[in-house]
């Protein structure tokens, strides 16, 4: 059985569907940016499959570097505001995040 | 050479007021009302500007030989007389008939005008085998600074110096210091800074308070002395209207001096609006002579090498050799002599012979009002309002005196129609105001009366062809009037304010150097004499004699010529009796006699040293100036630099038509009979004043009942101020009643029926802005605020479940992108 477009597809399909199904449940801050991990790696897996196997070149490829890229940043962004969330609430559950609210 | 340092010499006499005028009134001397630093710097100004006056008027006589004439010549009726190469050598005519003849005296001219001094001696000792020496023909002329140029016209500041602009100098720089220093005395109340003015009331009936405005009346005095000598300075006739402006606004500052009097400011407003009639006649003349003449000038232009580029008007009329203004024999029009080389070579210009006579009279319009002859005289009594320092200086002495010496400046192009107008206005204003002056009670009123009287003296001489005599009587009425107006200011200022002749009498026990000088003033003007006191061929006399004889003799030279003109001779004569009458009668009333009012008379005093001190300067000048008569030196420094066809006078053709004008022999011929006439009815005018005001003989009360319609009549002035508010105001008053009636009627009524057709519409206007716009409006804001306010539900700020959203719109999005594009 040899690999074909349709099963990276599917896998980054898998990867995306797990990874939103995280961000929405979870009520642990790092456990939604896991899901984000996640969501962006399904659609790395998108570029990177689009791209071997179609004639966009390296494209896709210099597009995912640049999505981990961005990923890392986002993480370490992120990762910055739990730590002050917990600090101020000793808490990082999301939905204690309400002060914003209308 | 001596062009330019007479002509430095009266630019810094005639610029230095001005300089004074702009730190005196800008030099913030509201700070101290109580300084007199201001009048000093007044003083020092025209007092410096009269000794470079003095210093150009004995610079121009020495370097034209001037002192040295009386010794030289025995014939000195000779000394009025230039010698006739030279009065052909001034003389347009000639200019006009050959080309050769008039480059060489042009030349010769400039040699005499444009202080070549080389040339000029040479010149002199040319000449010198002709005695007597030169006199005359020394004119210097040029131009300061050029205002603007439009077209052809040049619009410069020129000056114009011969004998009678030094003589003018020096008699304004000198009578304007000693008034200058006599304001010092006489305006000290100024020097406060609360003045209370009896004479203006508030609408409440209180006094007015105001503070003291010392420095701004010397301000004032200073920018006329500017304005004055500028006048007398100017080269051509457009400057001179220039300052003729000036000098009429400064009378119009200084008799609204007391600016809180009604009085005062009506006065100012009267003399300037009287003035600016004349002067619209002024700018008519003035259009004339520039569409015609196409100069400014009075004298010559020259370019950088000494060649004449432009006649100037002074040279332009054509004379012939008797003086007579050539015409041509047909259409009768007159040739304008060489105009331009350079605008048009070797053309000539004509002008209708009718409208050299309006430019003339145009121009002798201006003279009326400034000198306020008939029928333009009733500004100069209201003018009293003003300070007497104000009357002396501006309302007797210079500015009245500028009419006269503008027809004297101005008398070349003057034509005999024009000078026959001229004799008959001054004859008129010589009479009437010198009846309206046998009846007035104020003090000043009287002189005012006799100042316009005097005025119509010189207009008189200036019109019989007397050039010199008319100049001769300013001059030295310019002394006697200054004079007298400052003793009548001594006397005010004595009697505390009091100017009502009747109130007055008796006071030169209090104050004998008033009436001292008063007296030399009246016996001047009066022009009584004794005769053969000296020797028996001559007159002892006060000014007034020589001048007023000199003028009294033209006319009579005159009538000689043309006897259907008698009265020209017979008015002025008879009013030489009624002017020592009023004089005299002024000073019985005033220091002669009983006190009339005994609170008055012990309350008055002699005035300071400050004041007397010019009035016995004055009365010095006022009594010898004219001394030696029509040879002595006055006469003859005004005459030097006399029109060419005045000494010899214009003899009308037989049957003409035309007047005959007495030259110098003629009138020299009639000199005795005149003055023998003159005196006597001075002396009968004296006696009859003496007898009714000096002794008790008389009753005048009683002859005053018996001519009461007489008195009236002239009491109130001939009704000339009736006269006038029934020709002038009360139609103006009739026509600015319509104008408000139709304003208010037709104007107003549609200016209303417009507002109120808008209030209509806006009301309208209104209710769309209402209904509609801000309904729209609204709607949009509600509902804006309706969808906000429904969307805010969705902002939960949960975390999750805005991961939901998303989760949601993009399995949407999928939905619909497979369903629409199945495949």
């Amino acid at each position: 059985m040899t690999a074909d477009l349709n099963s990276y597809l599917f896998v980054g399909a898998v990867l995306f569907v797990c990874g939103v199904v995280c961000m929405a449940t979870k009520r642990n801050g790092i456990g939604v940016l896991m899901g984000v991990e996640l969501v962006l790696n399904g659609a790395n897996v998108n570029f990177v499959a689009f791209s071997r196997y179609t004639d966009l070149g390296l494209d896709g490829q210099i597009f995912s570097l640049f999505v981990i890229v961005l990923a890392a940043a986002e993480a370490a962004v992120a990762l910055a505001i739990a730590l002050n969330f917990y600090n101020n609430h000793l808490t990082i559950d999301v939905d204690r995040a309400n002060k914003l609210k209308g | 050479m001596v062009g330019e340092t007479l002509r430095n010499l009266l630019m810094i006499a005639w610029l230095l007021p001005l300089a004074g005028f702009a730190v005196e009134i800008f030099g913030g001397f509201w700070g101290s009302r109580k300084s007199r630093v201001a009048a000093w710097m007044s003083v020092g100004c025209i007092a410096t500007g009269f000794f470079c006056s003095l210093s150009a008027l004995l610079i121009w006589g020495s370097s034209n030989n001037f002192w040295k004439v009386p010794h030289e010549t025995d014939h000195h009726a000779d000394a009025g007389h230039a010698e006739p190469d030279h009065a052909v050598a001034d003389h347009p005519a000639d200019s006009h008939d050959s080309h050769d003849s008039h480059d060489s005296h042009d030349s010769h001219d400039s040699h005499d005008s444009h202080d070549s001094h080389d040339s000029h001696d040479s010149h002199d000792s040319h000449d010198s085998h002709e005695p007597p020496v030169v006199l005359g023909q020394t004119v210097y002329s040029g131009t300061l600074y050029y205002l603007a140029r439009f077209g052809s016209l040049d619009i410069s500041l020129d000056y114009y110096i011969d004998s009678l602009t030094l003589v003018m100098f020096t008699m304004v720089t000198f009578i304007a210091t000693c008034i200058h220093v006599f304001a010092m005395g006489y305006m000290s109340e100024e020097l406060t800074e609360e003045l209370v003015d009896h004479s203006a009331h508030l609408s409440n009936g209180h006094h007015v308070h105001r503070p003291g405005r010392y420095y701004r009346f010397f301000a004032f005095l200073s920018l006329f002395c500017f304005s004055m000598l500028g006048l007398v300075l100017a080269g051509n006739i457009f400057q001179v209207f220039i300052f003729w402006e000036l000098v009429g606004i400064c009378s119009y500052l200084l008799i609204g001096f007391y600016t809180e009097r009604k009085a005062a400011c009506n006065a100012a407003n009267k003399a300037f609006v009287m003035n600016r009639v004349g002067d619209f006649g002024f700018l008519i003349g003035l259009m004339v002579l520039w569409t015609f003449f196409g100069t400014f000038r009075f004298g010559e232009t020259l370019n950088d090498k000494g060649e004449v580029v432009q006649a100037g008007l002074f040279q332009m009329l054509p004379r012939d050799e008797t003086g007579n203004v050539l015409r041509d024999a047909e259409s009768g029009d007159v040739k304008i002599g060489v105009v331009t080389a350079a605008v048009e070579p070797g053309g000539t210009r004509t002008i209708p012979y009718s409208l050299l006579v309006v430019a003339g009279l145009g121009v002798f319009a201006g003279c009326v009002g400034k000198s306020a002859q008939f029928p333009l005289q009733t500004w100069l009594p209201d003018a009293m309002e003003g300070p007497t320092p104000v009357s002396a200086l501006v309302h007797s002495a210079t500015m009245v005196a500028a009419g006269v010496y503008l027809v004297g400046r101005f008398y070349p192009m003057f034509v005999q129609e024009v000078l026959l107008t001229i004799a008959y206005v001054g004859c008129i204003t010589l009479f009437m105001a010198a009846t309206i002056a046998i009846v007035a009670t104020d003090i000043k009123k009287v002189l005012a009366y006799s100042t316009i009287s005097q005025l119509g003296y010189m207009m008189l001489g200036l019109g019989v062809f007397g050039w010199g005599a008319g100049l001769f009587h300013l001059i030295t009425h310019a002394f006697f009037k200054s004079l007298m107006f400052l003793c009548s200011g001594s006397v005010i200022y004595g009697c505390h304010h009091e100017q009502e002749m009747p109130k007055m009498g008796g006071l030169w026990r209090k104050m004998p150097i008033t009436a001292f000088t008063m007296l030399v003033g009246v016996i001047a003007i009066s022009g009584l004499a004794v005769p053969g006191l000296i020797s028996l061929s001559s007159v002892f006399a006060f000014s007034g004699f020589f001048s007023k004889d000199a003028v009294v003799a033209t006319s009579l030279a005159f009538v000689k010529g043309n006897p259907s003109h008698f009265l020209l001779f017979i008015v002025p004569l008879v009013t030489a009796g009624i002017t020592a009458f009023y004089m005299f009668r002024l000073w019985f009333y005033t220091f002669a006699g009983k006190p009339r009012d005994q609170h008055i008379y012990d309350h008055c005093h002699e005035s300071p040293w400050i004041m007397t001190g010019p009035l016995l300067a004055l009365s010095f000048f006022a009594a010898f100036c004219a001394i030696g008569g029509e040879e002595g030196p006055l006469y003859r420094l005004i005459t030097g630099d006399q029109p060419a066809h005045v000494a010899h006078g214009i003899a009308a053709p037989l049957g003409s038509g035309e007047l005959t004008l007495p030259g110098h022999e003629a009138i020299h011929a009639v000199h005795g009979t005149a003055g023998t006439l003159a005196l006597i009815a001075a002396a009968s005018g004296t006696f009859i004043a003496w007898l009714l005001y000096g002794t008790t003989l008389v009753n005048v009360a009683e002859i005053k009942r018996q001519l009461s319609g007489l008195h009236g009549f002239l009491a109130n002035k001939w009704h000339f101020d009736e006269l006038y508010d029934g020709l002038f105001m009360k139609p103006s008053h009739v026509v600015g009643s319509c104008c408000v009636w139709i304003d208010k009627t037709i104007f107003d009524g549609i200016i209303h029926a417009s507002a109120e057709v808008m209030i209509f519409i806006s009301k309208w206007d209104k209710l769309f802005d209402e209904a509609v716009v801000d309904g729209f409006v609204n709607l949009l804001g509600d509902s804006t605020f309706a969808v906000g306010r429904s969307l805010r539900v969705i902002q939960t700020g949960r975390l999750r479940q805005y991961v939901m959203f998303i989760v949601v719109g993009v399995v949407a999005l999928f939905a619909i992108l497979f369903t629409t594009f199945p495949g």
